[in-house]
């Protein structure tokens, strides 16, 4: 990365990806109903930007792509061609396709001209007689020319010129000529010290010192001596229209004089007040750019090293508090609330650095967006794509990984989820079918939904298919949640016919396997007649998490508190034999399954009685729930997670690992893996069977 | 052979080390340290001769007891036990043996090839054999050891 035009062309890049982005939201806004001058220009603006730096770059495809879109979009700004939803899907083709010029021009690889030429026509005759090829010579000649640049460029403002020489009355009532002068925005400021003595001379008191002001603005002269209006009669004011011509207006005043904008109060002789902390006046002209916070761009790797300290420390701090508490130090020394101190100020570190790898999730959606507009144009579909919660943040991370698995849901929803138009007008639906993806937080985790308004899950073809495929018994007893959980089982495949779109063998167990992957879930709904529903639910972050520390066995286990909906101690009338292994827990009237977590994670034998035990109630994603029995609650804190995957393995029932404060590692459950694989045994039977596994 | 031949010679470092009451080695160039023995919390579902995962300074360790893996007697655990940390390519592991013996350097023309003996499976983890001083040294494969990654262990 030495070779700094290498440098600029990969910032280059990096900039059109936004200007993509933001491009996609403008069409957006288009798209529903948003006919604002401002939408416009900030899609035409995008393109514009896009065209200006590969021309700098000698990226002809490029810019020629962009400027035929370019001339369209301005016939819309120019307000000559008003978007229709033909034409506004026209646009959608060309921004994605847009993106896939930028990237081939990034990765050096070939666009696909075929494609493009299809929709450059359709360019060229949205704006009508668009003079296209004669300006395509010369046509990023004129990049440099910014447009913004037009807009204060013909009403060249009127202005005046103000003497402005307050009284020494004017200090004596407390009033303070900087405001003033701020008042009046932008201007330019000339103080006047001729009046001033010498230093022995001066006194403190009094005032010495005007002011002359050139102001370059529209507002009339009455506005003006408003300004001034808390001062009149305090001070000589004089204003005078500028007429100078524009030459003279336009560059700062000469350099003769030195201009004082603003440390006009070192010159003042009274004894200066506070320094002045004025807020920011409403008045002045500069609302636009007070909104976008400057951002940086940093190596991920960095972030990366950093979120990695981080979790260091967090271990070294509960090293040292359990150090504490072994040194038998008194609740109120100065270490013990100075390492409160340090704890509070661990976690503030920690979360500041995560919200840093956070990223609004808003990316993805719109990569998704054109999944489903590629998608329903491929299968015939009329599609409307809704997208909601797209600001959710999100680890970067998983925002990567997702992408694939959405990839394939959102292909499903369009090609599967949702009926033919002929089908849906027979069913009485709008032809036009809608695919919804939703984030959320919910419960220290993150919610994706896919949603369609399709026909729901066929339930017997999905059972019949799965018999066929031998994939299930032919005379298995299945709940309507079982077979929808059918299609997760590897090589299920449902359309009848393989679709370009999907079934290409790829099923919906490798996006259950990638879910699982980010330590997330994915649960299926379905309504026949009125849709399916897909939710995936993600862990807010893969590098810390609040778990419950628990004992069982002798060991030490880490249970996630989102996972944990109550604790509560077993009587004898809560529990409840159902099978000869197996007991149940009566709750408030429902019954859960007990689980011995000892004996399923195989430390233990089932135990002969409960009572008395701690039991804690596990809540899932689908609203099942199930009772854990455990030894002890020892301890609520937040943990560091280490992965296993990579230095061991999948474990089942186990997510990760964490260390804790004395250095030992404890495991931290997957409850609801557990709980799905959990065999239930809680009672030894009085017929002895094997017990391996 | 003379002293200087035995030099030219191309040779390999060997960690020796006593696990069930026999002689083993690793290649030293991929032992990355070696530590005395910590309690290990052990991993649900796994096979009987892992040991558990420790904490190397922040990372978690898998520790493989080798005596176990080997088919060897195991015999009691003790404070005498070393964990040998080695690495396999992309990932490191702990292998709990009885003690480190020494650092031998043995001339590659003096490693032999284990004989075919079907009664045991003890020919899948042995590489080479060598002979030092008199015993005999069971150079040990190290990719044998764990079990292939990505298998579920249950």
């Amino acid at each position: 990365m030495s070779d700094p035009m290498e440098e600029i062309r990969a910032s280059f890049f990096i900039e059109c990806e936004e200007l993509l982005e933001s491009l996609q939201d403008g069409l957006q806004a288009m798209a529903d109903g948003d006919d604002d001058a401002e939408t416009i220009n900030v899609v035409f603006r995008a393109v514009h930007s896009i065209k200006g730096g590969a021309g700098a770059f000698g990226l002809d495809d490029l810019v020629r792509f962009a400027h035929r879109f370019e001339t369209a979009m301005d016939e819309v700004r120019a307000g000559r061609l008003q978007p229709d939803a033909d034409a506004l899907k026209l646009f959608f083709v060309s921004a994605d396709l847009l993106a896939d010029l930028v990237r081939s021009a990034r990765d050096g690889t070939d666009a696909p001209d075929d494609v493009i030429s299809d929709v450059l026509a359709g360019l060229d005759a949205l704006g009508g007689a668009a003079p296209a090829e004669p300006e395509d010579d010369f046509e990023f000649q004129p990049m440099a020319l910014s447009f913004d640049f037009a807009d204060p460029a013909p009403a060249a403002p009127a202005g005046f010129a103000i003497t402005f020489t307050p009284s020494d009355a004017l200090y004596a009532s407390g009033n303070e000529p900087l405001y003033l002068l701020r008042e009046l925005g932008e201007s330019t400021v000339r103080c006047n010290t001729g009046a001033l003595p010498d230093l022995p001379d001066i006194d403190p008191e009094r005032a010495f010192i005007s002011w002359d002001i050139t102001l370059h603005t529209a507002e009339s002269e009455n506005t003006l001596r408003e300004v001034f209006e808390f001062v009149d009669g305090l001070c000589t004011l004089d204003i005078q229209p500028l007429h100078a011509p524009l030459s003279d207006i336009l560059p700062p005043p000469p350099a003769d004089m030195p201009a004082l904008p603003a440390p006009i109060e070192a010159d003042r002789p009274e004894p200066p007040a506070a320094t002045p902390d004025t807020p920011r006046n409403p008045a002045e002209p500069r609302s636009d750019t007070a909104q976008a916070n400057p951002t940086v761009r940093v190596d991920l790797a960095r972030i990366d090293r950093l979120v990695n300290l981080v979790g260091e420390l967090v271990i070294n701090q509960a090293m040292l508090s359990q150090s504490v508490v072994e040194a038998g130090l008194p609740p109120n020394s100065a270490v013990v609330t100075g390492l409160e101190e340090f704890m509070q100020l661990t976690r503030d570190i920690q979360e500041s650095v995560m919200m840093i790898r956070a990223q609004p999730i808003k990316s993805l959606f719109q990569r998704m967006a054109r999944i489903v507009r590629e998608g329903s144009a491929a299968v015939n579909k009329d599609v409307r794509f809704v997208t909601e919660g797209e600001n959710t943040e999100v680890d970067k991370t998983v925002i990567e990984r997702l992408a694939d698995p959405l990839t394939h849901m959102l292909r499903n929803a369009v090609d599967h989820g949702l009926e033919s138009t002929e089908k849906r007008i027979a069913a009485g639906k709008p032809a036009r079918g809608v695919v919804t993806l939703r984030a959320l937080h919910r419960s220290g985790r993150i919610l994706i939904e896919i949603s369609d308004d399709g026909g729901g899950i066929n339930r017997a073809r999905v059972r019949q298919i799965a018999t066929d495929k031998g994939l299930i018994p032919a005379d298995a007893q299945l709940s309507d949640s079982d077979i929808d959980n059918l299609l997760f089982l590897p090589g299920f495949s449902t359309a009848s016919e393989v679709s370009n779109l999907s079934g290409r063998g790829v099923g919906m167990d490798v996006v259950r396997s990638a879910i699982q992957a980010l330590g997330g879930r994915i649960t299926i709904s379905s309504t026949p007649g009125e849709g399916t529903t897909f939710a995936i639910s993600l862990p807010l972050t893969l590098a810390v998490l609040d778990g419950m520390v628990i004992r069982v066995a002798g060991e030490t286990l880490i249970v996630p508190l989102s996972a944990v909906l109550e604790t509560l101690s077993l009587t004898d009338k809560d529990l409840r034999a159902l099978g000869p292994q197996t007991h149940v827990l009566q709750i408030r009237g429902g019954f859960v399954p007990l689980l011995d977590l000892g004996a399923e994670l195989g430390y233990r034998q089932p135990k002969q009685s409960y009572v008395g035990g701690i039991v804690l109630l596990i809540g899932q994603d689908d609203g099942q729930r199930a009772a854990l029995v455990v030894d002890a609650i020892e301890d609520q804190r937040q943990v560091v997670i280490k992965g296993l995957e990579a230095s061991y393995g999948r474990v089942p029932g186990i997510a990760a690992a964490t260390i804790l404060g004395d250095g030992q590692i404890a495991l931290i459950l997957d409850p609801v893996d557990l709980v799905k694989n959990a065999s239930g045994r809680t009672r030894i039977p009085s017929t002895p069977i094997s017990l391996a596994g | 052979m003379t002293q200087a031949a035995r030099q030219i010679e191309a040779s390999t470092e060997l960690l020796s080390f006593r696990v069930g009451g026999q002689d083993y080695s690793v290649d030293i160039m991929s032992v990355r340290e070696i530590r005395g023995s910590a309690r290990a919390t052990s991993l649900p579902y796994s096979p009987p001769y892992v040991r558990g995962v420790i904490n190397l300074r922040g990372t978690v360790l898998p520790v493989v007891d080798l005596a176990a893996r080997l088919g060897l007697d195991t015999g009691a655990d003790s404070e005498r036990n070393v964990i040998i940390v080695v690495d396999l390519g992309k990932r490191a592991v702990g292998l709990m043996v009885d003690a480190v013996s020494d650092i031998l350097a043995i001339p590659d023309s003096e490693l032999q090839p284990p004989p075919d003996m079907v009664a045991d499976d003890t020919r899948t983890f042995v590489s080479a054999l060598t002979i030092v001083e008199g015993r005999m040294i069971r150079v040990l494969d190290l990719n044998a050891v764990l079990p292939p990654q990505g298998e579920e262990a249950a």
